[in-house]
């Protein structure tokens, strides 16, 4: 027989902390204030592809859920376009609750490990840090070799047609880093490290 | 006019005509645009995802550096920065918010500006050249310099969700006009269609190609059945996403027909009267051939 399961949450199972946890790095409205009204789910563009829609996911950051919250796709399939912020009527910042969720789903690791979105904020924020700018060519090979190896090579057609209009660059772009000169930003990394810990 | 200029990484790379064209029209209506020096990448939305202090201090070191290069001070009050990238612009926008209404955030990024020598004192004013061009400069002084006029261009005017959502000040947030009259002032015909602050689906394009598609798809066809000829933007990532994938577009949508996808700033220039190659319209996948100002 196929093992049983509880599939309804018992309040202990909740965290109760989770909402006012959330809220607090968001900011703007408390949770508490949602209507459920649905309003931001249909303003969403990309809700029909998440596995639980931004009204769901308020509702369940709202209700302690938050292994659930954290380790959704809804939270990464977000695109930060901010129409539900503009449409909710109750001023909640959905799209910074999104935010404050992936945040959360990195410190604590509960974001799906190959999820090319996860995967490209963290690529991409390593390389701002280490070089102070991005450079596409090189995020885009990481983001395939640590997701998905075989499709770079039908990306490399786009690549390479890119490359052809001049518009993708081999070098890697960066500022100085570590000169410890006026307004160098790795002075200002170590400064907000050390306030970290 | 002078004003300080920060491009953002896409701008030097997938986003070159946007850059090219942005300084060609500027150098023709006598508008200054000096390069931020030293600038680094605002973090897009991908920073914010990982920790969000550190997202609004890279954010808070343009505005520093802004402020420094542009020498605000007793005759000088407030520095223009322009930004053409609408995640750029909106990053660096959300960050003046935050850095003014949290005391917490704020305190620690004053403190590890200061550790570099550096401090933001709200002083910049974020400019997208959208606003620079129709607020700043004023659309009567443009019209003037139009030598051919855009006649019977019909043009999809798409804004993309971020320039005007949630920070920006300068047009609407539902229904954004900006665009729409500097193309009626170059003597085109903008297209009423209901999508121009839907997303494009921003970096899902590269990440979760069909979510992505889908979107864009979405939006060049609408834009189609409303008479376009041309769809315009005003962002790098929105023009990338919506010209550079129609191929695989084509391959997911079989109606999908090509529409030439352009910055606003190339057809302005094409307004102007200067050369095709002056603002990068050799670098389109999809070519702009329609003759203009005949
Ligand atoms: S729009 Fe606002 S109030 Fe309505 S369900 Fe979404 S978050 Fe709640
Ligand atoms: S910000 Fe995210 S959740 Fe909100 S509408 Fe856009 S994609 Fe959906
Ligand atoms: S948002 Fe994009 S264009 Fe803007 S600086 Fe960062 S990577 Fe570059
Ligand atoms: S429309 Fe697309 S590229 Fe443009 S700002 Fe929105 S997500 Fe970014």
């Amino acid at each position: 027989m196929d093992e049983i399961t509880r599939t309804v949450k018992y309040e202990a199972d909740t965290d109760p902390h989770f909402a006012e946890e959330i809220a607090g790095i968001a900011r703007g409205e408390t949770l508490r204030a949602c209507i459920q009204c649905g309003n931001c789910s249909g303003a969403c563009p990309v809700s029909p592809y998440m596995d639980y829609t931004p009204r769901r996911i308020i509702a369940m950051t709202r209700a302690g859920f938050k292994r659930e919250a954290l380790s959704s796709t809804t939270i990464w399939l977000c695109a930060s376009c901010y129409n539900c912020t503009v449409e909710c009527p109750k001023q909640i910042r959905i799209t910074d609750v999104m935010y404050a969720l992936k945040q959360k789903a990195i410190k604590e690791r509960l974001y799906p490990k190959r999820f090319p979105v996860a995967v490209l904020a963290r690529e991409f924020s390593a390389a701002v840090r280490q070089f102070g700018r991005n450079s596409e060519l090189w995020l885009i090979i990481y983001l395939y070799l640590k997701t998905n190896p075989f499709a770079m090579l039908k990306q490399s057609i786009l690549g390479l047609r890119l490359f052809l209009q001049g518009r993708m660059g081999l070098k890697r772009e960066r500022i100085p880093m570590g000169t410890g000169k006026k307004g160098d930003l790795q002075t200002i990394w170590n400064a907000l490290d050390r306030a970290d810990r | 006019m002078n004003h300080l200029y920060y491009p953002g990484c896409s701008l030097k790379s997938t986003g070159r005509a946007y850059e090219e064209s942005l300084l060609a029209v500027c150098a023709t209506l006598g508008v200054g645009l000096t390069e931020l020096q030293d600038w680094n990448c605002c973090g897009a939305t991908s920073y914010m995802a990982i920790d969000e202090v550190k997202a609004f201090a890279l954010a808070a070191r343009n505005l520093a550096l802004a402020e420094e290069q542009g020498k605000v001070g007793p005759g000088t009050p407030t520095v223009d920065l322009v930004a053409p990238c609408a995640a750029c612009y909106l990053v660096l926008a959300k960050a003046q918010h935050c850095l003014e209404e949290n005391k917490e955030v704020g305190g620690k990024i004053t403190a590890a500006l200061a550790a570099a020598q550096l401090q933001y004192t709200g002083r910049v004013v974020m400019r997208h050249p959208l606003d620079l061009f129709t607020n700043a400069l004023g659309l009567d002084a443009i019209k003037a310099q139009v030598t051919k006029p855009l006649t019977g261009l019909k043009v999809a005017c798409y804004y993309g969700c971020q320039i005007v959502r949630p920070y920006a000040t300068f047009d609407d947030q539902y229904h954004p006009m900006t665009m729409d009259h500097l193309v009626t002032a170059l003597g085109g015909t903008p297209v009423d269609w209901p999508l121009k602050t839907r997303c494009c689906g921003g970096s899902l394009t590269g990440t979760v190609q069909e979510v992505g598609l889908r979107m864009s798809y979405h939006l060049l066809k609408e834009a189609r059945k409303r008479g376009a000829d041309v769809l315009l933007t005003a962002c790098p990532l929105c023009q990338f996403n919506l010209e550079c994938y129609q191929d695989p577009m084509k391959a997911l949508f079989p109606d999908h027909e090509p529409l030439p996808v352009l910055y606003f700033t190339q057809l302005m220039g094409l307004a102007l009267g200067l050369e095709r190659a002056r603002l990068g319209l050799q670098r389109l996948f999809v070519p702009f051939r329609q003759p203009v100002g005949v």
